[in-house]
């Protein structure tokens, strides 16, 4: 399957169909506040929905990493945690970039954004955490107990708590539902743009992390020879 | 690797063509329209093609290593 090649080119399809439909569809004007930057939807969210997406994968291999103890495990929930996280990082710039135009300054303590460089930074002491340990069986073991323990994290920092307080983002206090999943207040014609927009990163982030994964065992398929 | 590079070569000259195509036509064209976000759009699309040429190259690269050790 990872050496199948549609899925690769679906990616490209989806992407080229996002970078291209995403820039000519009609967007609503509501009372123009937003004008052209809404497009932003089409890049920005996507970021953030692969990066979840992402690290579900990574912490379903680090269970069957406890459960089965292998290399293959190991590399796949790593691979997959790294990719998550530099999605999240484009999501935390894209999103600066689109708040310094819009909400008049690039961080504005909103809770999202507060949550969200506070689930990335979790997730960036996985990787310090592993790189502590030189011993494979103890490293790959403790990290998938921290990837798990970061994994839930993501519920509260991303979910929950900003849904709980008045926020700059859509979803805060004294909305209805969820807005990234309940898509009544999304354009008919933007969620058109949206939806395979999601499902092309999800497949590039999916590629990526395949790579990282065969490079991975090569290497270790070298080391062993 | 010689297919990518043709294969990237025939996209960079269909570009230039039609950036070529785009200034000598009048200031109607599309490039020109709507604030010129196609011109925006011709950009990201380039960087799009660009970084899947890279990542397919990339592919091709490991796919021939397993290959060899796998012999």
């Amino acid at each position: 399957m990872i050496r199948k090649s549609w899925w690769k080119i679906l990616s490209f399809l989806l992407l080229f169909y996002t970078c291209t439909y995403g820039f000519y569809v009609k967007v609503p004007k509501l009372d123009d506040r937003m004008k052209e930057s809404i497009r932003n939807f089409f890049f920005h969210v996507p970021m953030w929905f692969t990066m979840m997406i992402l690290l579900l994968v990574s912490v379903i291999y680090a269970i069957r990493y406890l459960r089965n103890p292998s290399p293959k495990n190991d590399a796949y929930s790593v691979a997959f945690a790294a990719t998550g996280v530099v999605y999240g990082v484009l999501g935390l710039i894209t999103g600066a970039i689109w708040a310094n135009y819009q909400w008049g300054s690039p961080w504005s303590g909103d809770p999202k954004q507060n949550g969200a460089a506070i689930a990335l930074l979790i997730y960036l002491a996985y990787f310090v955490l592993r790189g502590s340990m030189n011993e494979e069986d103890k490293r790959g073991r403790i990290g998938a107990v921290y990837n798990i323990f970061a994994f839930f994290m993501l519920f509260p920092t991303l979910w929950i708590l900003p849904r709980l307080t008045e926020s700059l983002h859509p979803g805060g206090e004294g909305s209805d539902g969820n807005p990234g999943i309940n898509g009544k207040d999304m354009d008919i014609q933007m969620r058109t743009v949206f939806y395979p927009a999601v499902l092309g990163w999800t497949l590039l982030g999916v590629w990526i992390s395949t790579l990282k994964i065969r490079y991975q065992l090569l290497i270790e398929k070298k080391l062993s020879l | 690797m010689s297919k990518y590079f043709r294969f990237s070569l025939i996209i960079i000259a269909s570009l230039f063509s039609l950036a070529a195509k785009a200034q000598t036509e009048s200031s109607t064209d599309l490039m020109r329209s709507n604030g010129k976000i196609f011109v925006v759009m011709a950009v990201v699309v380039l960087i799009l093609v660009g970084l899947f040429i890279y990542l397919f190259s990339i592919d091709k690269k490991i796919t021939r290593l397993e290959k060899d050790i796998h012999q």
